[in-house]
């Protein structure tokens, strides 16, 4: 499980994190990927860097599901308190095999007890 | 004086610091992670709110495209400008705070 609490501009952590899971992912390691606090800034749509001369990374979420990382937890809580909805998000998603390659949302809305619960379920965490 | 903040105010203390220090009639710019402040509906909207009666407020227009925040998600009052505005507040304030 990588953890990621940072906003995506301000510092490399957030496009430092995403690399990360990708190359964990192409040696087929099994990941999800958790948003809270500022993470959550990561996911917003309609990122456009093109007049502060900076790289967008913000596509490169939509790759995630070709790398079957495909469980994107976002804190409920984390949003609210940024006065951010679900629908401000990115639409990602994946393409599911074992049910005729239908398209479905990686994102889950999750709650801050939810979200512990999966965290005491996993063998490696990692923070970003 | 002129108080730049660059630091989103979910993370750090550095947007609270400088409001509780800058005197009325201030010019406080958002630039960076420190635009989140200038969105509507967080936990700090009030605050920016208050500020701006006595003070003026702005965002840097290109770190709230890069961030995906749309004008209409922005506190009304914030005053929006560019790196041209930001270099006419540098050079119309005598001091020029970084609250880094």
């Amino acid at each position: 499980m990588y953890v990621n609490r940072r906003a995506p501009h301000g510092t490399i952590y957030a496009l430092e994190g995403l690399e990360v899971v990708l190359i964990g992912a192409a040696f087929d390691q099994d990941v999800c990927m958790v948003f809270i606090g500022d993470g959550v800034f990561q996911l917003k749509k309609g990122q456009d860097t093109s007049d502060s001369d900076i790289k967008n990374f913000s596509p490169t979420y939509r790759a995630l599901g070709d790398y079957d990382v495909n469980r994107l937890y976002v804190e409920r809580e984390s949003l609210e308190d940024r006065g951010l909805a679900g629908g401000d998000l990115m639409e990602l998603t994946w393409e599911d095999e074992d049910d005729d390659w239908n398209e479905k949302p990686s994102i889950q809305l999750v709650s801050r007890q939810e979200l512990s619960d999966l965290m005491e379920a996993q063998d490696v965490i990692l923070n970003f | 004086m002129l108080h730049t903040v660059n630091k989103s105010p979910f993370e750090t203390n550095s947007l609270e610091t400088c409001l509780g220090l800058a005197k009325s009639g201030s010019d406080i710019l958002l630039i960076e992670d420190g635009v989140y402040a200038a969105t509507v509906g967080t936990t700090v909207s009030v605050r920016i709110e208050e500020t701006m009666k006595s003070s003026r407020v702005y965002a840097l227009a290109p770190d709230l495209k890069a961030r995906g925040i749309r004008p209409d998600q922005v506190i009304v009052g914030v005053q929006l400008v560019g790196y041209d505005g930001f270099v006419e507040l540098s050079v119309t304030n005598e001091t020029v705070q970084c609250w880094l």
